[in-house]
């Protein structure tokens, strides 16, 4: 019997602007700002709609888009491999990609998920297969400023205090996170 | 019954040349393919999952390579393989895709260029040799890669990416401390406000639509005079608009006039053309959700 290849969950983000907007799109005072999530395989439909939504409302909460009015900022990201916590994953290569462009930011933000299992276990970035055990699925987007949360998703159910717990774990975790953004960055001025 | 193929290819990344970069990892994703195990036994068909039975691949007769040519000057110059600035200059492009036991399966000429037999010839020569060492490399990729699978060594997409470029950082997986972190929550708890208040029960107006709260006045009456008097006027109509502005804000059935206590028609303009007449309630066929 075959095994199931161990997953990598990889997303591939690309950020075109601040540039030209198309004439109904046109905000007066800020940048209209765009998300595209092409799954890996078919093409989008509803999920991927839902999750643009989601990426668009975390973006626009840090990006300065006063700075760029009547101007569009399009995000693009291509799943390349699904192998579990993939939405968080799309939060992170989100992030990467403003920091990469340049686009003035207020702070960055992160993606975590988190899987719980039927005794209450939390588990941080499930594989696909852990989080087709679990009971609830749980994905936060969290700010570098504060640590606050930017955006939550949840998929199962979970007590009130577990989701607090959940919540709690993923704050840490992001501060490893915001480190391997730092060492990134850090590489990469140092090469050029 | 029948399998159904379907090939997804993603760009990721233009500089020339598509086709014969599309053509290498479309044949590579169906030889790399595996597909469930299917056993027949004269009607019965049982399909396997891959944890049942290993899956297996496609059958693939033979693996045609696609090699363009741009061409410029009419023909003087060629180039294989062009990148995105030679492509955006040249004059035509020839696409020649081959096995590698030498049978052309397509030949492709665009761009309006003349060319001669000869150049042709030349053409599919050079095909021949890149066709048998791209096919070589195809080879040993599949080889290697069926190795480290047997072998439980890492592999897929998220391996093959080079790691020293700048634009690719990856990082162990790491432990996060999540010491204290029930506390931490139950602090969060206990500080937090409690949940807003609970509304009472909804009321139920007729099967498949509720009402939840009051809603808020109606505040359209504070248009021209005109309309206004004419709301006032008829009776019991003010009522009616300010009950179906409250319907239309606590259910969503905006296109869905209903009333509530009367079973008579109300009229609720007085234009001297048409009158406008409020269906009762079972007649306006509802939207069911």
């Amino acid at each position: 019997p075959s095994r199931p290849p161990a997953g990598a969950t990889s997303v591939l983000a690309g950020l075109y602007g601040p540039a030209e907007v198309k004439g109904s799109r046109e905000l007066p005072d800020r940048a209209a700002l765009e998300v595209l999530l092409r799954p890996k395989v078919g093409l989008p439909g509803v999920m991927e709609r839902s999750r643009e939504q989601l990426l668009r409302g975390t973006c626009e909460a840090v990006v300065l888009g006063g700075l760029h009015p009547r101007s569009a900022i399009t995000l693009v990201l291509q799943v390349l491999s699904d192998g579990g916590s993939l939405l968080s994953c799309c939060l992170n290569a989100a992030c990467l990609a403003l920091l990469d462009s340049g686009v003035p930011l207020s702070a960055l933000f992160c993606g975590v998920t988190c899987a719980l299992g039927a005794d209450g276990t939390v588990i941080l970035d499930p594989t696909t297969r852990q989080e087709q055990d679990a009971r609830a699925i749980l994905t936060f987007a969290i700010d570098s400023a504060e640590r606050k949360v930017l955006a939550a998703s949840s998929k199962g159910s979970c007590s009130v205090e577990e989701m607090q717990q959940c919540l709690a774990a993923a704050q840490r975790a992001a501060d490893t996170i915001f480190g391997f953004y730092r060492d990134c960055v850090r590489r990469k001025y140092s090469k050029s | 019954q029948v399998w159904q193929i379907r090939l997804d290819l993603h760009l990721l990344n233009h500089d020339g040349n598509i086709i014969d970069a599309a053509g290498i990892a479309g044949i590579v994703a169906l030889c790399h393919f595996r597909r469930p195990d299917v056993s027949v036994q004269g009607e019965e068909v049982t399909v396997y999952t891959p944890e049942e039975r290993d899956p297996v691949p496609l059958s693939i007769h033979h693996m045609p390579i696609c090699v363009s040519f741009a061409f410029f000057h009419q023909g003087t110059y060629l180039l294989v393989d062009p990148s995105e600035r030679e492509e955006r200059v040249m004059d035509g492009l020839l696409v020649i895709a081959m096995n590698k036991h030498r049978e052309i399966c397509t030949i492709q000429s665009s761009g309006g260029i003349m060319l001669i037999t000869d150049q042709v010839l030349r053409c599919s020569k050079i095909t021949a040799v890149k066709v048998a060492e791209i096919t070589e490399l195809i080879q040993k990729a599949l080889e290697n890669d069926q190795k480290v699978r047997k072998e439980g060594g890492k592999f897929g997409f998220a391996e093959s990416i080079p790691n020293q470029k700048i634009t690719a950082f990856k990082m162990e997986s790491t432990a996060v401390d999540t010491n204290k972190v029930e506390e931490q929550a139950e602090e969060i708890i206990a500080k937090a406000e409690p949940p807003s208040e609970v509304f009472s029960t909804p009321i139920l107006h007729a099967p498949g639509t509720a009402q939840i709260g009051e809603g808020i006045e109606n505040s359209w009456g504070d248009l021209e005079e005109s309309e206004r008097e004419d709301t006032v006027e008829e009776e019991g109509e003010s009522e009616a608009t300010a009950f179906e502005y409250q319907k239309m804000e606590t259910e969503d059935t905006s296109t869905v006039r209903e009333t509530e206590d009367t079973n008579e028609p109300i009229v609720l303009s007085d234009s001297e053309e048409e009158e406008v007449v409020i269906l009762e309630p079972q007649e306006v066929p509802k939207k069911t959700r």
